[in-house]
């Protein structure tokens, strides 16, 4: 009998355990990331991941001429500053987030459309001996007409 | 054992089980597996492997709420005769057909709710909601969103902001829950519903320096990141077929130009924000315009008569 209660026990946690990793990245997106878009209309859209310290992940998408835009990119405290850099689609740097200071946000408008190129990194806390540092990292995109 | 602890047992393992690998199947979330085993592994040196092979590539098409923005500020009238019926919602009962239409009506909404069409907004949020609730989306739409739309229905700023809600709570979901392959369809039925409504609201009269043409040109510049999106899902038989439909898409935005100048970022002050400065030429005539709707209805067809 007490064996069976242990098992259930064990089950229990495993339940548990993963209902708190569900939904774990669009909470944070949600609480964390949505509200950096200020008066800009979110698309709608749902981009987010878990990342690693020194972790890169890659976001291509078109941005229409006349509209104005703002991306958020944020990280979990967890995580040291999330850099990100923005590429037009010959590899023209049109602005990255580390010239001004980490900024999570960047506003844009475009006189013609094109499609950008988003790199966003995790930078690496100096601490080689310790477990790389793990956390989600959600961008968002804004619009207004 | 005794019968009510043997009952138990099995219920309460059985649920972790299911929920343990419901929840573990993350297929579309390539940095997120490659993070539970940063959990689990031993050595570091594994670990250093998974970070290395760990890259997370996102490809965004317009939203349909974007999509919708992108019509009304061409210029364009509404027109309800080009969306897809509510009346047909009970037509779809495959996986597939639920997807395409759950963005072709999250787009319709759109239109709707850009147009302040009131009663139609709370038709198409209804059809969207019985697409999400045939999907297993838990909550996209609930019913208090639909009661809050009733009570904001003059308020287009919160309309829109339950419109992108609803819309990410969908995504969202499909993508946390190893569903990469379904929401890839979402956001295909609801770029080619508004791609068709564009090229359905052209007036060939007035066809030269026509802002709606050039926005239908634009979309060329999301053809590759639409196959993409596509392609990371190759294998699944539904997708494989809409892969092939894109492609014959694509053979004819390739007729299409665009040369865009190299981009200057500048600052401007007054808004806060960088302006991108460049010049465009693009070339599209009427004949490839005419080839491009002819395709594109085709294909939006076969998702809303699926």
């Amino acid at each position: 009998m007490k064996r069976i209660r242990v098992i259930s026990l064990i089950a229990l946690l495993v339940l548990v355990g993963n209902v708190s990793v569900f939904g774990q990245c669009k909470a944070f997106a949600k609480k964390e990331c949505l509200t950096e878009l200020g008066n800009y209309t979110h698309d709608g859209n749902y981009h987010a991941a878990v990342l690693v310290e020194g972790e890169e992940a890659e976001l291509y998408k078109t941005f229409y001429s006349d509209m104005e835009y703002r991306v958020a990119i944020v990280g979990e405290s967890s995580l040291p500053a999330v850099e990100f850099t923005v590429m037009d689609a010959n590899k023209n740097i049109l602005y990255s987030n580390k010239d001004h200071d980490y900024s999570p946000t960047w506003s844009f408008r475009l006189e013609s459309s094109q499609q950008l190129k988003i790199i966003v990194k995790v930078s690496k806390f100096n601490a080689a001996d310790e477990m790389p540092a793990s956390g989600c990292v959600a961008i968002m995109f804004g619009f207004k007409m | 054992m005794d019968k009510n602890y043997k009952v138990s047992f099995f219920l309460v393992f059985g649920l972790a089980l299911i929920i343990s690998v419901f929840t573990g199947c993350k297929g579309g979330n390539k940095a997120t597996v490659e993070e539970e085993s940063v959990t689990f592994a031993q050595d570091e040196e594994a670990i250093l492997q998974d970070i290395k092979q760990a890259e997370k590539v996102f490809n965004a098409l317009p939203s349909p709420l974007e999509s919708a923005m992108l019509i009304k500020s061409a210029g364009a009238e509404f027109n309800e005769a080009l969306l897809n019926p509510v009346s047909n919602v009970n037509r779809y009962v495959t996986n597939r057909a639920m997807a395409l239409n759950l963005g072709a009506f999250t787009c319709d909404l759109s239109f709707s709710s850009m147009y302040e069409q009131t009663q139609l907004l709370i038709d198409y949020m209804n059809a969207a909601k019985q697409m999400a609730d045939g999907l297993g989306i838990l909550d996209a739409i609930a019913q208090e969103d639909i009661d809050r739309l009733e009570e904001n229905i003059n308020d287009s700023e919160v309309i829109m902001d339950i419109v992108s809600q609803t819309f990410m709570n969908s995504n969202s979901y499909l993508e946390e829950n190893g569903q990469p392959a379904t929401a890839a369809m979402v956001l295909l039925g609801g770029w080619i519903e508004g791609f068709y409504i564009s090229t359905q609201l052209v007036d060939m009269d007035n066809f030269d320096n026509n802002k709606l043409v050039s926005r239908i040109i634009d979309q060329k510049l999301s053809i590759d990141i639409l196959l993409n999106l596509l392609e990371d899902s190759k294998g699944n038989a539904a997708v494989d077929e809409l892969i092939g439909q894109i492609n014959e898409l694509k053979t004819v935005f390739d007729k299409i130009t665009i040369e865009t100048s190299t981009p200057r970022p500048v600052y401007d002050e007054s808004t806060q924000s960088t302006v991108i400065k460049s010049e465009v030429k693009t070339n599209m005539t009427p004949e490839v315009f005419l080839e491009l709707s002819k395709t594109v209805a085709l294909i939006r067809n076969s998702f809303v008569e699926s």
